[in-house]
């Protein structure tokens, strides 16, 4: 039996809370699944977010954005001048006039122009390659070996529920994942990340105390009961410090909403809160509120791109770079890298569908202002392929490794097991 | 012979959706097994289908060719207002129908061969496949698989019908191995790629939008799969793979996971499961015959999912079906009808339990109670009205969650609204 390990991506964003005609008080939120403790996790009532863990104590806050589905790594950082490229896409390959040149080998896909800046600015990383030995090609079984870090054998926690285990204690504000699910690399072996709702943020006071009582997990209650419970109380400490965060900033009248107006607007603002750009706006306020939140998650779907996947792909990536481009302006000076990672990338050679088959290798970016901009990892060849795809040349491992020990502050022992990974220096 | 009122309750909450506490007095009544073979017994025509089947304009990928921008929006807007009378209509099905047990396995064949609207974008074929789950759910795995495999709505979301015999498409060959029949470890990368062969030449008609064939496409060379080889078209693929071994228990291990509490498919359950694995029926029954799944470790085993919680606001408290707010609520708490997250379906257990479902069902309770009839609790002396929250919700709480209840039980609504999010309320 395996808790919370499993299977949420292809539609991503897009599967969840975006039905129309919300009207519900607040009955939206980003969704998903979050913090099953193993144990009670009272509330921390009457703690001020911002005081209680001042930024310069912090060694950086991670965000890492997941792309659900299997990034096509070959449409985005594009080999535009090897010939073997065009070769295998006759149809689905961008021509050398139409990319956005790095250097003279590889370009990015047309839609990334802020990403562009960002490299020109220097704080954007790309690392090359990045992959595990003996790739799976399932989405699920792949997107766990990513989220738990272990590749060879099932792991029922994720990489940063370790480090949660190891820093976070019972504070469920320690990590935070936004979208539709709460991924399983949150997922630790005693606490867990939370989920934030989105919408009205209202609770009414009157109910607060009886809640509470009621959401005091009972000694002798089938685990599940009290796991209902422990979520029930986390939630009450979530609200509380994101309600705080937020009213700072914006002081909306009558309530205080992700979005920063009014509750009256839930219904228009809940179908935008589960777009990447209303999830990094959001989680950008609370980063630059200080919210003591160490790691976010945010995730983005609809990348499983089997079939006519150029217009599609196109799209995803506009998205994408839009809104990581805002969210870079907007915590600019913050300790805050942002990761980008998918469970593969696809096949070298186009199907006859217009689209890709799963993959293994693929570039990663990442992005901060802290951040060392330029490339990591070797570029793989597209000629000596593994049965039609590429060969790994950066085990994912590494790239925790730097992530922990650059971002973190932990030892790379912390999160990962199987000896030392070379770090990448990007932070 | 008559049962005892809260395991019949547990049988009738898993089996269908939110009894009312008339429905619980009745099969303690009758007795366990009666019960069980009247939640089998689909030969009475359903009282549900007193309600209008839902409507669609008729639709072709051909004829919108030759339409305008504007055009195509329209049409696109008219599918997705009939999608929305769609997911209503199902979830008004599922409350008033008076085979629930029915209804509860489309739901569950749903999650097993999950299919979006979000790729499909055609109503009437979502609403074609959800028919075909409520017409052959209940038989043998095969012809339903084999269905499946034609099922155009299913054919768009895994892109079978886009095959060609030189560039096979993997995707629905994977996930009929992976998520369908037979679950990872039972077959190979091999068995992925000459299987993706074996389905070419398969397509979605763009004029009738059916299943149909075309032989120029298809690959007749030969295949191997799972060991078998000839040369093989998607029928063969079907049933070499649902007639293993490894199918029969990643069915059973499945189905009792969905219905009793989550299991691998090594679990001596499992085993026990097997000689009922020729049709649905026997398997259902198998499961809800076997001591275990009356056992504390069942009735504790499983959460709500959120459609069984959101049905319990609709049946027992008697909000309106058909209010607008009921599909948003599916929304925030994560599961929307036929807009699965992915092809894996809806997880279980821990899927369900986060800070954010906590809010969305603290918000939709206290919606609920507003237009509920909260008469059986409300009519009760002060002191009753803990019990009777129980009594009505058909659970029986913990000392603690009594306590707390106890602390409100002088407002029906806030009693009502924190009995309906208690931790016993939310497990399944």
């Amino acid at each position: 039996m395996k808790p919370l390990s499993r299977r949420r991506f292809l539609a991503g964003a897009a599967g969840i809370g975006v039905a129309a005609g919300a009207s519900a008080a607040g009955a939206t939120l980003l969704g998903g699944c979050s913090s099953p403790r193993g144990h009670p996790a009272g509330p921390t009532p009457g703690r001020s977010p911002a005081a209680a863990t001042p930024s310069e104590s912090r060694p950086g806050v991670l965000v890492l954005l997941a792309l659900y589905g299997g990034n096509d790594g070959l449409n985005t950082l594009i080999p535009y001048a090897d010939p073997a490229y065009l070769g295998a896409r006759p149809s689905l390959g961008y021509q050398p006039g139409q990319v956005i040149r790095l250097d003279a080998e590889l370009a990015l896909h047309p839609a990334l122009t802020q990403l562009k800046g960002l490299w020109d600015a220097k704080q954007l990383a790309i690392v090359r390659g990045v992959g595990y030995p003996d790739p799976n090609y399932s989405h699920f079984r792949s997107m766990d070996i990513w989220q738990s870090g272990v590749p060879d054998r099932d792991e029922p926690t994720g990489w940063l529920g370790r480090y949660l285990d190891r820093t976070g204690g019972k504070d469920p504000l320690w990590a935070l994942s936004l979208g539709p699910t709460m991924p399983p690399l949150l997922q630790g072996a005693s606490v867990a990340g939370s989920a934030l709702p989105s919408g009205n943020l209202t609770i009414a006071s009157a109910i607060e105390a009886p809640y509470t009582a009621l959401m005091t997990p009972a000694a002798g209650a089938p685990a599940l009961q009290q796991r209902v419970a422990a979520s029930g109380a986390d939630l009450l400490t979530v609200v509380h410090a994101v309600r705080e965060v937020l009213s700072a900033q914006t002081a909306p009248a009558g309530g205080t909403n992700l979005e920063g107006g009014p509750p009256s607007s839930t219904a228009r603002t809940a179908a935008a809160a589960t777009g990447l750009d209303a999830q990094l706006d959001v989680v950008a306020r609370l980063i630059v509120g200080g919210l003591p939140t160490r790691v976010y998650v945010v995730s983005f779907g609809g990348f499983d791109t089997h079939g006519t996947e150029k217009d599609t792909h196109a799209n995803l990536l506009a998205e994408l770079d839009s809104a990581v481009g805002a969210f870079a302006k907007a915590v600019a000076g913050h300790p805050v890298v942002l990761m980008t990672f998918s469970e593969f990338g696809r096949r070298v050679a186009e199907n006859a569908s217009g689209g890709t088959d799963h993959g293994s290798a693929a570039p990663l970016f990442v992005v901060g202002s802290g951040v060392k901009g330029g490339y990591y990892g070797d570029e793989p060849g597209l000629t000596d392929l593994d049965d039609g795809n590429l060969r790994f040349t950066t085990d994912f491992r590494s790239v925790y490794a730097t992530v922990a020990e650059g971002v973190l502050g932990v030892d790379q022992g912390a999160v990962l097991e199987g000896g030392s990974f070379p770090t990448l220096g990007f932070v | 012979m008559a049962a005892d009122r809260a395991t019949v309750a547990h049988l009738l909450r898993r089996a269908g959706f939110a009894p009312t506490s008339a429905e619980v007095d009745a099969a303690a009544a009758a007795g366990y097994g009666a019960t069980v073979d009247l939640l089998l017994d689909f030969s009475e025509p359903d009282r549900a289908d007193a309600a209008p089947a839902p409507a669609f304009t008729p639709y072709s990928p051909l004829a919108e060719r030759g339409l305008t921008v504007a055009q195509r929006q329209a049409a696109q807007r008219q599918r997705n207002s009939e999608f929305a009378a769609l997911q209503r209509w199902w979830l008004a099905r599922m409350a008033t129908t008076s085979h629930p047990l029915r209804e509860k396995l489309t739901l569950y064949w749903h999650g097993h061969f999950a299919t979006s609207f979000d790729k499909v974008r055609i109503p009437a074929l979502m609403y074609g496949q959800n028919q075909l789950f409520r017409a052959l759910g209940a038989g043998g795995f095969e012809p339903l698989t084999q269905a499946v495999a034609k099922d155009p709505a299913m054919m768009i979301w895994l892109d079978t019908g886009t095959d060609k015999a030189a560039h096979p498409n993997e995707n629905f060959a994977r996930e009929l191995m992976e998520l369908f029949t037979l679950g990872i470890g039972n077959y190979t990368e091999d068995d992925v790629r000459e299987a993706a062969r074996a389905f070419t030449g398969w397509v979605v008609d763009p004029r009738s939008l059916t299943w149909a064939e075309r032989p120029a496409q298809h690959d007749f060379g030969s295949k191997a799969v799972l060991g078998q080889t000839g040369d093989w078209d998607g029928t063969d693929v079907v049933r070499i793979l649902v007639s293993s071994a490894a199918s029969q228990r990643f069915l059973a291990a499945r189905v009792w996971s969905h219905f009793a509490y989550p299991v691998g498919t090594t679990d001596p359950i499992v085993t026990d499961l097997l000689p009922a694995t020729v049709n649905m029926t026997a398997l259902l029954r198998a499961v809800f015959q076997h001591p275990a799944f009356v056992s504390p470790t069942a009735r504790g085993g499983l959460v709500k999912q959120p459609v069984e919680w959101l049905l319990s606001l609709v049946r027992i408290l008697g909000v309106p079906g058909d209010s607008p707010r009921l599909l948003p609520i599916l929304g925030a708490l994560g599961q929307t009808p036929f807009r699965p997250p992915n092809v894996g379906g809806w997880p279980q257990n821990d899927y369900w339990l986060t800070t954010a479902s906590s809010m969305a069902r603290l918000q939709a309770a206290a919606f609920a109670v507003r237009s509920a009839d909260l008469s059986p609790v409300a009519d009760a002396a002060p002191s009753a009205r803990v019990d009777a929250a129980a009594h009505l919700l058909g659970v029986s709480w913990s000392d603690g969650t009594a306590r707390a209840l106890a602390g409100v039980a002088a407002d029906p609504r806030q009693l009502v609204t924190l009995a309906l999010i208690a931790p016993e309320s939310v497990l399944a």
